[in-house]
């Protein structure tokens, strides 16, 4: 029977071998978890968010590789539209009497809360795996905390708290077998990113394990409270005040029990396995006097440092709580040495407005109630680690300092410098626990150079082929396109507790040339740390090419430095970019762990189980790789003096606004850290458009204009997804102080004769992802491979085009109103206000981004849904939504992830409300600040870009007025003219035309935002629903949404997707008032434009559905919109419009895709989502794809019989009675 | 009587001569059954390329690449799948089923890179069962520095060291565009060659006149392209002692009576069989067994080479194809 120790690791990284039964193997938390949720659960429901994701894909993808539970069967796994479909999935599922489990974090929790207080109150046994991760406050964030798990505490779940891979993995069990036995569910959670996503050495448990805590007899009794019609039974009756209460209290001794009964699940494990856990643990000098109260990973740096202060003869200590739901209060207090006299409790999460934090309360609670007849000890609660925030020993140290103080401090922070409140700790930042025999090294690359894949395969093979432990730890910048990734391993013969950052490194390996003079390399080095570079200059050469602070830092460290051109031994082996099979071996030379031999050995062992399904080529190059790349390393004999004649550039040009360069210029450099709490915005509201001052040259290829092809078409720009290409129109003497040679053109246009036109790329912000080359018609007569733009090296032509981008941002704006917006060029010709986004290399979103903030930037608000828009539109560092010369520009926010529509309604509810009260302010003032402005204001048209500039004209006008009019003598009550003007002031603006655009991706509008998005619809409201429908969850790693196509590859749906996309078009034009457009620039960028001017005129709700090319879809990205144009080609993507009529007989809807001329398969098999299939399952794609085919046809017919449908509209919306603001005025006081 | 349709081609006794070449049809289990069915004497399978398969293992390793280990949210875009069936497995299984499935001998169909991977895939071509292994020696020599004599010298080498590798029959599958082919086609044989298949149908390229991009294209034979294979054939048959197969342009009955007169012990189909089915092979074998009967003949053994080159009063037919004649009777007829 398979159980749950058979399976290898997975990916890159993959374990050499299947670990035989009770090995040990390398995976990381969220592996160690679902291993043992799978092999326990008979429903498994789910639904991606980081970083818990990954437990959801392992268990689709192992439904799909056939794997059985530990009972033999194969269970069910599905994805649901929201974390609250997967609680309620769970929790039908339970109620009949299934094993049911699912994986959650974050706000993810947060929508399960509704049916964990069901499911607890019915006393289902369950268990939800969390990977705890940051609620969104003022700021989203993926990283780990307790802020989740903690608002889950009131739902009468069990709650289990993993410290470790290896706790994960047997809390995991714990959960399932306590949940079943005590009928209790359980929430068992672990530290988001610092466990969930460690990779560690651990031993695995295997099916006897199981089935030795996991007793037949309670899945039978589980089983058989199952609703069944033959013994049938009532659940979720409403009861009333006579009874609720005492029912209420009847499950009480269920509660009861339940800490006893992990207790007994814990004592199993430990009999079977050796490894001894209690609900509360002590550890530290059985005379302490001071302790901490943890739990969670914080406990590993906590530990340490308890052990190293206690072998220097300090009285320290430490209680791990393991279990804190039924919080084990006796346990707690019984766990403390009678000798303490001060606790400090650690807590990781904030609860603003509490007495303190939930453990340190709970602490608190359980000594003043259990303490008897001994003294108390002070008890003082802090802070720490919020969002993944390094937590270290030098930080423990400076808690266990402060508990000597005569009044410790309560309430405190640690790991920040909190200059507001002054809460912070005073932190050593030279203090450290030396681990005796382990060796940490740090490896710099990018994220596409195999850097992260090579140390997680480099953690396994140390783990695997050697008797020591090992961890490996990622740390990933922001950015979707030339991210960088710092990997951190370290290995030792004693099991690694050490759950920060490695400091001090014995290794440091930088695998990209251009990181030494972006990021402080090596100010993780120890003293003597082997430094090994990837360089394109040779060991005798490389010395003077480094800037000086890099050549500083060598010698005061005195490393023994390294190179080899990874680059080129990568290329040699027929691998371009990738440069880990290259690196791995250097490393496994200098660092001596293995045997030289060995260690080559186990590499290529592990490159074979990485590559070996992909083929056999692939395994080949690599292993090429690796017998190549020991003979190009060499060892660098530097002088005894700096040498350098550069230094490193700034991380922001000195122009720079302040707030960049006092803080967004921290962050880039990494040390973001250390900013002080005053440095940060309050409220979470950042300024806009710094991306501009990022420059991050990752550019490889650049595209070079030139004018003599140009044909003036603006592809290039509207398809450029960085706002990297531009397109300026201008009076020929806005050059008359531009250098010579400054390239431009005559204007081909009727509207505007005798203008210039100048192409120019921003070459320190374009990544050379080649989609503006692509689509670029024109080509040469002479040579056909010579366009208007050509991709040539960006080391040639960085510093020109540098000084021309310069040239080209001065040339000023072209007047809005000269040019009509509706074609291509006019759009393009407008200034993008969202510019330099992070967002992959050619991404398939982004251009539809900027186009709306050409035609629209100005005026309009954004509500962005989580997801790759929101993450690429506000990751800091740098902000890329941003404002023209007069700080106009996108006003975006992100609310959450399910509820964008309702956000963006809500924008507009306001703005409309505003707008009336200005209004009726107004009428009221008329005759004091002038009639015929007041008409003129309340009467202006505003449809067109000249009537808005007019209008801007007459509210600055107005404002002048009511300006004057507010500085008269104070108001004597209510209703003076001044005092309304007061009043008017402030809502003066809603007055000029304000857009609303909610933007999110198909995640968001297929399935968590649908019910949301469906009533933002229905409202009749003036929105502009802009759907980048990327037909997958991009941002958690391409998982199936219902937008995803019948026969696509996509995590959930390992298999092929068996069911049809859902047609969310058809469902807006059912309401009739709604306008729709289905668009995909790459096919018909005209009718794109067209649509986004037409649903941003309608005035009632308008639905935009653009097909986005993403890297999920397994497609060269420089080719992109040709993908566009076959899908729309194909029939797979018509292209439409449906405006609504107002008139008899209009036609609503325009099929503005011609007749289908190739087959979606044609389509299809130049993707990777689909062609995969094809070659893993050909016969089930075979199948598959004739059902999309029909698809396809049925959509076509169904779509040309639209276009003849004649359709009426009742009373188009904005008008009175209709579902927005009524104008009917009525005098009353606003 | 009944005609024996019967033929031997690479020493293997085949039912019939008409036997399906190299095509999408071949590459399909069903669709060769159906051949098998309505009557082939043998059967093609389409070619092992040995540079789509590096070409598919670099495109699935570059779909799992991209974008891995970029972002804390994401290890990479894709599931791992079980088996991408990269590599020959997928060919080598198509192969084996065949054997199994089908009546008549698989011949597999081979075009590698370098020496040892011809070596080396020939060897799991045997070993999966193939009757006979038909080298395509698809080469196009663009290198202004590489001669007549290298290219055909290196074909040699080749065709020495597969033949001498392996155990089961082999075919040399040529393009038309050789200088001296009589005499390569001696030393093909003396290299170890069991047959000689005329000719190869490259796929030729064709340009874009929107795009101005160059673009493959293929393009189904035509009876006329028959012409070609049968001078060759009925030249090459006198002086060769292997197996021969006419390939390019074979549609209905007349033609493979036609390159079998000529010399061919078997008629390779394509076209036609793309064009009209499996069950056109029961037709076109009808046509030519009721014309064997109509004309008196026993067997196809007995009309093979009948009109070869050996065989005819006026070789010089062959060799010039009284081009003047044909001219003018062309012209005369518009």
């Amino acid at each position: 029977m398979p159980g749950v120790q058979v399976e290898e690791g997975r990916g890159a990284g993959a374990a050499p071998d299947h670990p035989p039964v009770g090995a040990m193997v390398c995976v990381d938390g969220n592996e160690a978890a679902a291993r043992v949720a799978y092999a326990l659960s008979e429903v498994i429901a789910i639904y991606p968010i980081t970083p818990a994701s990954t437990m959801g894909e392992l268990a689709d993808e192992w439904r799909s590789h056939g794997r059985l539970n530990t009972w033999g069967a194969l269970p069910q796994v599905i994805e649901m539209q929201s974390e609250a479909g997967a609680a309620g999935a769970l929790h039908g599922a339970g109620m009949r009497g299934a094993l049911v489990t699912t994986f959650t974090a974050s706000q993810g929790l947060l929508l399960m809360l509704p049916n964990m207080f069901k499911v607890a109150g019915e006393l289902t046994p369950a268990v939800i795996h969390v990977a705890a991760r940051s609620v969104a406050t003022h700021a989203l964030s993926i990283f780990g905390d307790h802020s989740d798990v903690m608002a889950a505490r009131t739902t009468g779940w069990a709650m289990l708290a993993a410290s470790s891979v290896q706790e994960a993995h047997d809390f995991a069990l714990v959960a399932h077998a306590a949940s079943l036995e005590s009928r209790v569910p359980f929430l068992h959670f672990f530290d988001g990113f610092r466990t969930s996503h460690e990779v560690d050495k651990i031993a695995l448990l295997d099916d006897a394990d199981l089935h030795a805590l996991v007793e037949d007899r309670w899945i039978e009794a589980h089983r058989g409270r199952g609703l069944d019609p033959d013994r049938p039974t009532l659940r979720g009756s409403a009861q009333n005040p006579d009874v609720f209460f005492q029912a209420r209290e009847a499950a009480n001794p269920w509660h009861d029990a339940v800490p006893g009964i992990v207790q007994g699940a814990m004592d199993r494990l430990a009999a079977r396995c050796g490894r001894r856990y209690s609900l509360v643990e002590y550890h530290g000098a059985p005379d302490a006097e001071r302790v901490v109260v943890a739990m969670g990973s914080g406990l590993g740096a906590v530990e340490e440092t308890v052990e190293a202060l206690t072998a220097a003869g300090e009285r320290v200590g430490l209680v791990k709580v393991r279990l804190f739901r039924p919080f084990p209060a006796e346990e707690l207090v019984r766990a403390l040495p009678s000798t303490v006299r001060r606790v400090a409790v650690l807590d990781r999460t904030k609860e603003p407005g509490a007495v303190g934090e939930p453990l340190y309360t709970d602490v608190v609670t359980a000594i003043a109630e259990q303490g008897g007849d001994r003294t108390a000890p002070r008890v003082v609660g802090g802070r720490y680690g919020l969002s993944s925030k390094e937590f270290t020993p030098a930080m423990v140290k400076a808690v266990l300092d402060q508990l000597e103080a005569p009044s410790p401090r309560n309430h405190f922070t640690v790991g920040i410098v909190d200059d507001v409140s002054h809460t912070s700790l005073p932190v050593d930042p030279l203090f450290r626990v030396e681990s005796p025999g382990a060796v940490g090294a740090v490896f710099f690359g990018l994220g596409s150079d195999g850097t992260v894949g090579s140390t997680k395969s480099t953690v396994k093979i140390i783990g695997q082929e050697t008797e020591l432990y090992a961890q490996g730890y990622f740390v990933y910048d922001s950015k979707k396109s030339g991210s960088v990734t710092v990997s951190h391993l370290r290995f030792g013969p004693r099991p690694i507790r050490s759950t920060y950052l490695v400091d001090g490194a014995d290794f440091v390996a930088c695998h990209q040339w251009g990181l030494l003079d972006r990021l402080e390399v090596l100010d993780r080095a120890r003293p003597g740390a082997t430094f090994l570079l990837n360089s394109p200059y040779p060991p005798d050469e490389v010395w003077n090419r480094l800037p000086v602070e890099v050549q500083e830092e060598v010698l005061a460290r005195e490393l023994d430095v390294w190179v080899i051109d990874g680059a080129r031994v990568a290329r040699d082996a027929g691998l371009a970019g990738r440069i880990n099979s290259v690196m791995q071996p250097c490393f496994f030379a200098l660092s001596g762990v293995l045997p030289r031999e060995q260690a080559i050995g186990a590499i290529k062992h592990a490159v074979e189980a990485t590559y070996r399904r992909r083929g056999e080529t692939v395994v080949q190059r690599n292993l090429a790789a690796v017998d190549a790349a020991l003979a190009h390393l060499h060892r660098v004999h530097y002088p005894r003096k700096v040498t350098a004649g550069r230094h490193r550039r700034p991380v922001v040009p000195d122009d720079a606004p302040d707030f960049v360069q006092r803080v967004t210029a921290a962050m880039l450099a990494g040390r973001g850290d250390l900013l002080p709490v005053s440095a940060l915005p309050v409220g979470g509201s950042f300024p806009v458009g710094t991306a501009r001052y990022e420059r991050r040259q990752i550019a490889t290829e650049l595209p070079i204009w030139d004018p003599d092809l140009c044909i003036d078409c603006g592809k290039c720009t509207i398809v450029c997804p960085h706002a990297a290409i531009r397109m300026k129109v201008y009076e020929p003497s806005a050059l008359d102080t531009a250098p010579e040679g400054f390239p431009s053109k005559d204007f081909r246009s009727r509207d505007l004769p005798g203008h210039r036109l100048t192409i120019q790329v921003a070459p320190d912000d374009c990544t050379g992802c080649g989609v503006c080359v692509d689509v670029c018609p024109a080509r040469s007569k002479e040579l056909v491979k010579h366009k208007a733009l050509d991709l040539l090296p960006a080391e040639e032509h960085r510093d020109g085009e540098r000084d021309r981008w310069g040239v080209f941002l001065g040339i000023p704006e072209l007047d809005r109103a000269l040019l009509p917006h509706d074609s291509v060029k006019g759009s393009q010709v407008l200034e993008p206000l969202f510019e330099f986004s992070g967002a992959c290399a050619g991404c398939g979103e982004t251009p539809y981004l900027k186009l709306i903030t050409q035609l629209f930037g100005d005026r309009m608000l954004v509500a962005n849904a989580t997801g790759c828009s929101s993450i690429f539109g506000g990751n800091l560092p740098t902000t890329p939504w941003s404002a023209n010369a007069d700080g106009r520009g996108p006003a975006w926010a992100n609310s959450l992830f399910e509820d964008n529509a309702e956000f963006g309604l809500g924008m507009r509810l306001a703005l409309d409300q505003q707008q009336d009260t200005a209004r009726r302010l107004l009428t009221r003032l008329a005759p004091t600040v002038g009639d015929d402005l007041v008409a003129a204001i309340v009467d202006a048209d505003q449809s067109s870009e000249a009537a808005i500039v007019a209008q801007r004209a007459r509210v600055g006008e107005l404002t002048a007025r009511l300006d004057a009019l507010a500085g008269m003598a104070a108001p004597s009550g209510g209703g003076e003219p001044s005092d309304l003007a007061r009043r008017l002031l402030g809502l003066v603006e809603s007055l000029i035309r304000r857009t609303v655009w909610i933007v999110g991706g198909d995640g968001w509008a297929y399935d968590i935002g649908s019910g949301g998005l469906d009533h933002a619809l229905a409202s009749g409201r003036d929105l502009n629903i802009l759907v980048l429908d990327t037909e997958v969850y991009s941002n958690t790693g391409g998982q199936a949404s219902k937008s995803t196509p019948r026969g696509a590859v996509a995590k959930f749906a390992t298999a092929g997707k068996s069911t049809a996309k859902k047609d969310l078009g058809m469902i807006a034009m059912s309401y009739g008032d709604v306008y729709v457009a289905q668009v995909a620039v790459g096919a018909n960028d005209v009718q794109t434009v067209k649509a986004l001017l037409e649903a941003e005129a309608w005035p009632g709700p308008s639905l935009v559905i653009a097909y986005s090319t993403c890297i999920a879809h397994g497609i060269d990205m420089a080719t992109s919109m040709s993908h566009q144009k076959d899908a729309a080609k194909s029939g797979y993507w018509p292209l439409y419009r449906f405006h609504p009529g107002i008139e008899e007989h209009e036609h609503p809807f325009r099929l503005d895709s011609h007749e289908p001329t190739i087959p979606v398969r044609d389509f299809a098999m130049a993707e990777g989502r689909f062609s995969a299939l094809v070659r893993s399952e050909p016969q089930r794609a075979a199948h598959l794809f004739a059902l999309a085919q029909s698809d396809a046809d049925e959509r076509w017919r169904l779509y040309r019989q639209l276009a003849g449908v004649e359709r009426t509209l009742a009373e188009p919306p904005g008008s009175a009675g209709s579902g927005t603001l009524t104008t009917k005025d009525d005098d009353g006081d606003a | 009587m009944t005609p024996d349709l019967g033929t031997t081609y690479l020493g293997l006794a085949l039912r019939s001569p008409v036997v399906a070449s190299p095509s999408p049809m071949t590459g399909d289990l069903d669709t060769l059954r159906r051949l098998d069915a309505a009557g082939v004497g043998a059967v093609v399978l389409p070619s092992l390329f040995e540079e789509q398969l590096v070409h598919d293992q670099l495109a699935i390793d570059e779909m799992l690449e991209t974008g891995a280990g970029t972002s804390p949210e994401a290890g990479g875009y894709f599931p791992e799948l079980d088996d991408y069936n990269t590599g020959s497995d997928r060919y080598l299984r198509l192969l084996e089923s065949a054997c199994t499935a089908l009546e008549v001998p698989v011949v597999a169909s081979l075009n590698a890179v370098t020496a040892g991977s011809w070596v080396h895939y020939a060897h799991l071509l045997q070993n999966a069962g193939a009757s006979a292994l038909e080298l395509n020696l698809y080469y196009l020599s663009a290198d202004p520095d590489r001669t007549a004599a290298d290219v055909e010298s290196a074909y040699l080498d080749l065709i020495a060291l597969v033949a001498s590798a392996v155990d089961i029959p082999v075919a040399v599958k040529l393009g038309p565009y050789v200088t001296a082919l009589a005499n390569l086609a001696g030393r093909i044989e003396a290299a170890g060659a069991g047959g000689l298949v005329l000719f190869n149908r490259f796929y030729q390229p064709d340009l874009d006149l929107e795009d101005l991009d160059v673009r493959p294209r293929m393009v189904l034979s035509t009876p006329d392209d028959l012409r070609l294979p049968l001078r060759w054939i009925a030249i090459l048959r006198p002086q060769l002692r292997c197996s021969l197969a006419a390939t390019s342009g074979v549609h209905g009955p007349e033609d493979v009576l036609r390159v079998l007169l000529a010399g061919a012990d078997v008629a390779m189909m394509a076209s036609a069989l793309l064009r009209r089915g499996p069950s056109h092979v029961a037709e076109v074998l009808t046509g030519v067994e009721r014309w064997m009967a109509d004309h008196e003949y026993e067997s196809v053994e007995q009309l093979k080479g009948s009109v070869s080159h050996a065989a005819v009063a006026d070789p010089t037919a062959y060799e010039r194809s009284l081009y003047l004649q044909t001219i003018l009777s062309y012209t005369g007829r518009s």
